[in-house]
């Protein structure tokens, strides 16, 4: 399927990616080649085939639901972009 | 330089446990090495003081007569991977100057052996890419030239800086990924041994995420039985990575050398594919003869799906890949691009953050994930992927593992792909389905091209048998004996 600009721009807010309006047209020309080259899988009789959600056969494990891990602020801090008094700064979200 | 760069990981292992070397010597001549090998841009950040500290503990360790089965030997590390106090970048510039407070668990695995750091690694920005080229930091470059030639050829993807690192005699050994290919297409191109484990067999905790469902960790090594003495210090079962399979971890290296007779090789004829260079096609079959002298038997098996695998891997991929890399909104760590509102900021700092290619597939995956298109593209696509996993299995009943080459050509200039993203991602054709089937594969070295440039055969598993691999690959080695260097010009 063809995706155009308008897809595209809608596409990119949702990957929350500003894309200057002059990459609109050439991302739609990239994306759709990439999405034709895709919709050979048609081809593809899956009538009754389960979806493989998993690359092993495993089951996920379980374990007792207690804390094992944290007090580690100073680590998960160390690396923000802005921080104070042991929060994360971020932008305001509430008007 | 120095003959203790040219030694294979085993030879090095031994000489420092017979006390021929020291662990500071061996560490010192590779980072001579590294300084007067920048021309590659292999590293993207070189370690020496972290290197010949940790030397200089093996040395103590050794001296007692103590030590593990990596004690003192040099090594690279992918910048994929996490390393506590060492920035770790996965080549992006989202996540600038990211220093992590932890380490992964496989490059914990191998210090706790006795490994040494000599630096990160450049790759492909976040594992995308099968040339190098999308890394923030600038291509990698390929110790291997044409024969005459002085062009620049690209050591493949995306563990292109392990590949050359390695190559090149500047690490020992170097750690690398694979999610479609990453590991095995660039140690064809550059005339190594790669190993794609089964999926779990090494932990995924510290690694940073592309795509969870196929990511895997694995070594790039000089010779069969030196990627089989890193991948088994790699390994292990962690509490941390919930798809880690709780399995023992054989001893890889005593399979490397056992006999291969009686074994049954299957020979996919779907990967004979159209347009494939005489050359590959001719050294796929010398593999095969190779096998049949070493006592194998040859079975022609059929992967019916085999085509679909890209298509199906260019849905999966992408999903994964949108999904993980929410992560990078400017909030917690790495870059953020200041603007008047939150929604500003996100997408101010992504824009900026991600190379094209990477924008690419976040965009393709946000696309098959979102309302509407979601059963037509990426439930299909795991459908399709059942249908593959099948192809093997129904093979598997055959044969104890597959003969292939590892990709559909030789290594290619600078610049050459990066126009077609479609084109690039071809060069994943023979690797991608032991992906999405989660199983173990290898690349060894076969031979030289027309133009003297190395090329791989690739050997793939059941899951959890690499040692069958390990045998297969050391029967292959032993064959080819592939000797070939590149000429140092760097």
């Amino acid at each position: 399927m063809a995706i155009d600009v308008e897809t595209v721009r809608k596409v990119a807010n949702l990957a929350q990616i500003r894309e200057p309006e002059e990459r609109l047209a050439s991302l739609a020309a990239e994306l759709s080649g990439i999405l034709q080259w895709i919709e050979q899988l048609n081809e593809v009789d899956t009538e009754g085939v389960e979806a493989m959600t998993s690359a092993v056969a495993v089951t996920l494990p379980m374990r007792e639901d207690v804390v094992t891990d944290g007090g580690d602020a100073a680590d998960i801090l160390a690396n923000a972009p802005k921080s104070r008094d042991g929060f994360f700064v971020v932008p305001k979200v509430l008007e | 330089m120095s003959a203790l760069t040219g030694l294979t990981l085993a030879s090095a292992v031994e000489g420092l446990r017979k006390r021929d070397f020291s662990a500071r010597e061996i560490a010192q001549a590779h980072l001579d090495a590294i300084a007067a090998a920048r021309s590659l841009n292999a590293y993207v950040l070189e370690t020496p003081e972290r290197a010949l500290e940790m030397a200089a503990v093996c040395d103590e360790r050794l001296a007692r007569g103590e030590g593990g089965p990596l004690e003192g030997a040099p090594i690279g590390i992918k910048d994929l991977f996490c390393t506590r106090g060492v920035r770790s970048t996965a080549g992006s510039k989202i996540l600038g100057n990211f220093i992590p407070t932890y380490e992964s668990t496989v490059t914990a695995n191998l210090w706790r052996d006795g490994a040494v750091m000599l630096g990160k690694l450049n790759m492909d920005e976040f594992a995308m890419g099968s040339s190098n080229e999308t890394s923030a930091f600038g291509p990698v470059i390929n110790p291997w030239r044409s024969t005459g030639s002085n062009r620049a050829l690209a050591p493949g993807g995306s563990s292109g800086g392990s590949a050359s690192a390695v190559a090149a005699d500047i690490a020992l050994a170097a750690t690398a990924t694979d999610t479609g290919g990453s590991i095995r297409q660039p140690a064809s191109l550059t005339g190594t041994v790669g190993v794609k484990p089964t999926y779990g067999r090494c932990s995924r905790w510290g690694v940073v995420a592309f795509a969870s469902s196929l990511d895997q960790a694995g070594p790039i090594a000089k010779s069969v039985a030196d990627a089989a003495l890193l991948l088994k210090s790699m390994s292990g079962h962690d509490t941390k990575d919930s798809t880690s399979i709780p399995a023992e971890v054989p001893d890889f290296p005593a399979f490397v050398g056992k006999s291969v007779k009686g074994l049954r090789i299957g020979v996919p004829k779907e990967y004979r594919v159209d347009g494939m260079p005489a050359e590959i096609d001719a050294l796929w079959t010398r593999g095969v003869e190779w096998l049949r002298e070493a006592g194998c038997e040859i079975v022609e098996v059929s992967l019916p799906h085999t085509k679909y695998a890209l298509p199906a891997y260019y849905i999966i991929a992408p999903a994964e890949a949108s999904s993980n890399l929410a992560r990078y909104d400017g909030m917690r760590y790495g870059l953020r691009v200041e603007g008047p509102s939150l929604a500003d900021v996100y997408q101010l700092t992504r824009a900026a953050g991600f190379g094209d290619e990477v924008k690419r597939r976040v965009l393709i995956g946000a696309y098959v994930l979102s309302a509407g298109y979601y059963d037509a593209y990426y439930l299909k696509a795991l459908k399709v992927r059942r249908r593959i996993a099948d192809d093997f299995e129904q093979a598997f009943g055959k044969v104890d593992a597959l003969l292939t080459p590892t990709a559909p050509s030789a290594a290619f200039g600078l610049g050459e792909g990066s126009g077609d993203p479609i084109a690039m991602y071809l060069n994943d054709i023979f690797t991608v389905t032991v992906n999405l089937a989660g199983l173990p594969g290898i690349s060894v070295p076969g031979g030289l091209d027309a133009k003297g440039l190395p090329l791989g055969l690739q050997l793939i598993g059941r899951a959890l048998d690499e040692g069958t691999l390990f045998s297969l690959a050391g029967a292959l080695e032993k064959a080819a004996a592939f000797k070939a260097r590149p000429e140092r010009w760097w």
